[in-house]
């Protein structure tokens, strides 16, 4: 049961830092990530490929392999206590039980060799001491509630009797079985096609407002984003560009990268015109220069950008900005609307 | 394809879908791979020549010596018929079952030596590859998934095992440890034989397991708790089981094919006892004239060989969980 200690927030992460180490010097995947999740309520987490969003998350599980990656820094504090301190046995009873994952890719996250009732039963025979009779019977139920028709003989299929829509769904049934308390969806709807993806946000909301589950959503399509979270995380080479309420964060966007986001986000009332892009890639993580990381890219970037790195600028009480130039694009934001 | 909003539409003139519904309804995976199987006639073809080849050398040699009083070491003692007869050949001339694939040069029954040899052979086979099975797939398991260093050592040792060439173990194992016995040869060749047959399978399965140890399920598997242990024997185990029971039916024909080798240069099984091996070495001296005593030997074994070679590509096929049914 959710633990009230915390004052309703149920996972609390400081100052989160994942480094890996290649053969290109160290990567600083996850550069310095704060945030906190109250109970119920869904964030989001935005960035291009490569941002961090993905190692942010499994870090939180401490799924990161080690080597070549390492937690070098900072707390997660979950149900008041910090699971980076914790024995892995200990982890091993959260994972799965109270923090639960969505991956991307449904077509490789379930065990080909293994039925989907199975691998359903493993996880609530693992959890909740349930009898195979029990398990069984539950896993139906889960995935009669994630919409699989015919269930009940559905269930002893293999994952390659399935569509990538059904398997997404037997994967949330999974990820729901024992009633987590936040579940982890990473890119849930990437691999899928557009119908599937509105069908599987749909479901996961539903399923949220069901279980009163908190939601981490990572997805780099700010259209997922834009409807179902409470606040939002912008990612950008593993350092948090901006955190702020999802609709503060679409008014009046206070960060030149997000305002580039917003700006290649297709319109469909614009009549003509080409589609606006960020120019140039997200550098390589090995190497970044020494200023801003996304100033090679900047529109507004000034030599302040290239030479010293931006500070991390309060904007209002719950709305922050890595730039130089924070409360100016801030207060453009609001003129432009 | 969206199979979501309705699976079960059987459609009309479907000629599939009585066959779809029971796929769905409880179809393990071997009994699925054994349907695929069954579908394979090479690999059927395979089957039975290797179940009638195995049956006969187990009890034929029994048979044949309440039938005729001949086995594979015993010679008449009637001096006539100390010399090579044709098959089906009566020893005046006319026709007779007593030796259906002829006899050799001091007069024994080819057939009771044929089947014989199969024992011997079969066991050599059946040694090695389950020494394959048991210290490659745990040797090759354990380096996979630690990986690092550990994996480093253990692979080069497999290396170093790999070069050294299996005759030059066995020769330096017979001059060691001279056996005093047909049997205790016997020993020596299953233990040389044994000794390199599992390298390939270690790194069969090692290469397995890692490229499986990025696999999204079992990042999932970690994800929802499952211990270490579990999550071997699992996940990776099963996963793994395809090209090692693949592997396993291809690893016999090559090992036979090796105490064949090593009966032929003299290394391997002694007379009395017989071989496949010891015997065509016997009736390839003596080919132009008697041929017989090479062909039948030959023949079974390379029956043999092929029909395992069939059957191991069919079990390939049949346990690919990507295969759907033609």
């Amino acid at each position: 049961m959710p633990d009230t200690t915390t004052n309703g927030t149920l996972l609390e992460v400081k100052d989160l830092r994942t480094y890996f180490e290649t053969e290109d010097g160290v990567v600083k995947a996850v550069d310095g990530l704060s945030f906190a999740l109250k109970q119920g309520e869904t964030l989001g987490i935005v960035g291009e490929s490569g941002s961090g969003k993905s190692v942010a998350n499994l870090s939180l599980m401490r799924l990161i392999p080690e080597p070549p990656g390492k937690i070098v820094a900072g707390e997660v504090l979950f149900g008041g206590r910090d699971v980076l301190k914790l024995s892995t046995r200990e982890v091993r009873d959260i994972r799965g039980k109270q923090i639960a994952m969505i991956f991307q890719d449904p077509m490789t996250s379930l065990n080909p060799f293994m039925r989907i009732s199975k691998q359903l039963m493993e996880v609530t025979q693992l959890h909740l001491g349930h009898s195979k009779e029990q398990a069984r019977a539950h896993a139906v139920k889960m995935l009669e509630q994630v919409g699989i028709p015919d269930a009940r003989q559905r269930a002893d299929s293999y994952p390659y009797e399935f569509s990538g829509g059904m398997r997404q769904r037997v994967m949330i049934a999974m990820a729901l079985s024992c009633q987590p308390e936040l579940l982890i969806a990473d890119e849930p709807t990437t691999a899928l096609d557009v119908t599937i993806q509105a069908q599987i946000l749909e479901l996961i909301k539903r399923l949220k407002k069901e279980t009163g589950a908190s939601v981490i959503l990572i997805t780099h399509d700010l259209g997922v984003v834009a409807g179902m979270t409470d606040h939002i995380i912008v990612m950008y080479a593993g350092k948090v560009f901006e955190q702020a309420p999802t609709a503060e964060l679409f008014a009046r966007p206070g960060n030149p990268y997000t305002r580039g986001l917003l700006r290649s986000v297709p319109d469909p009332l614009a009549e003509q015109g080409s589609l606006y892009q960020i120019p140039g890639l997200p550098p390589d993580l090995a190497r970044l220069p020494p200023g801003c990381p996304f100033a090679p890219r900047c529109e507004r970037a000034e030599d302040i950008c290239r030479t010293e790195f931006p500070p991390f600028v309060q904007l209002t009480r719950e709305h922050h900005s890595l730039c130089h130039f924070a409360n100016e694009v801030y207060a453009e934001s609001k003129g432009g609307g | 394809m969206n199979s979501e909003k309705n699976p079960k539409s059987a459609r009309a003139g479907d000629v599939d879908s009585a066959t779809a519904t029971e796929l769905v309804v409880g179809s393990s995976l071997w009994r699925d791979a054994w349907r695929r199987l069954l579908k394979n006639k090479l690999a059927v073809f395979g089957m039975i020549v290797v179940v009638m080849i195995v049956l006969a050398s187990v009890i034929g040699p029994t048979v044949i010596q309440r039938a005729t009083g001949y086995a594979y070491d015993v010679i008449p003692k009637d001096t006539r018929l100390n010399k090579s007869f044709a098959p089906f050949r009566s020893p005046e001339g006319g026709f007779s079952w007593t030796h259906p694939m002829g006899t050799d040069n001091a007069g024994r029954d080819i057939l009771a030596r044929v089947l014989s040899g199969g024992q011997i052979s079969l066991m050599v086979a059946l040694i090695a590859t389950l020494v394959s099975l048991v210290i490659g797939v745990s040797y090759g398991a354990i380096a996979g998934y630690v990986g690092g260093r550990i994996d480093d050592v253990m692979m080069r040792v497999v290396d170093v095992l790999y070069s050294l060439p299996y005759v030059i173990i066995v020769i330096v194992l017979l001059a060691l440890l001279p056996a005093k016995t047909p049997t205790g040869q016997l020993a020596e060749l299953f233990f040389a034989l044994g000794a390199v047959s599992w390298l390939t399978m270690a790194r069969i399965v090692r290469g397995q397991v890692m490229s499986l140890r990025n696999q999204d399920f079992i990042l999932a598997a970690r994800a929802t708790g499952v211990s270490t242990p579990k999550i071997i024997f699992r996940h990776f185990v099963p996963n793994a089981l395809g090209p090692v029971i693949v592997y396993a039916t291809l690893t016999i024909p090559t090992v036979m094919l090796s105490e064949a080798f090593l009966s032929f240069l003299g290394l391997g099984v002694r007379p009395p006892r017989v071989s496949w091996g010891s015997l065509a070495a016997d009736g390839a001296q003596t080919l132009a004239i008697f041929p017989w005593q090479l062909i039948f030997p030959g023949v079974t074994m390379a029956l043999m060989l092929l029909s395992l070679n069939f059957l191991g590509d069919g079990l390939r096929d049949a346990l690919d969980p990507q295969m759907r049914k033609q």
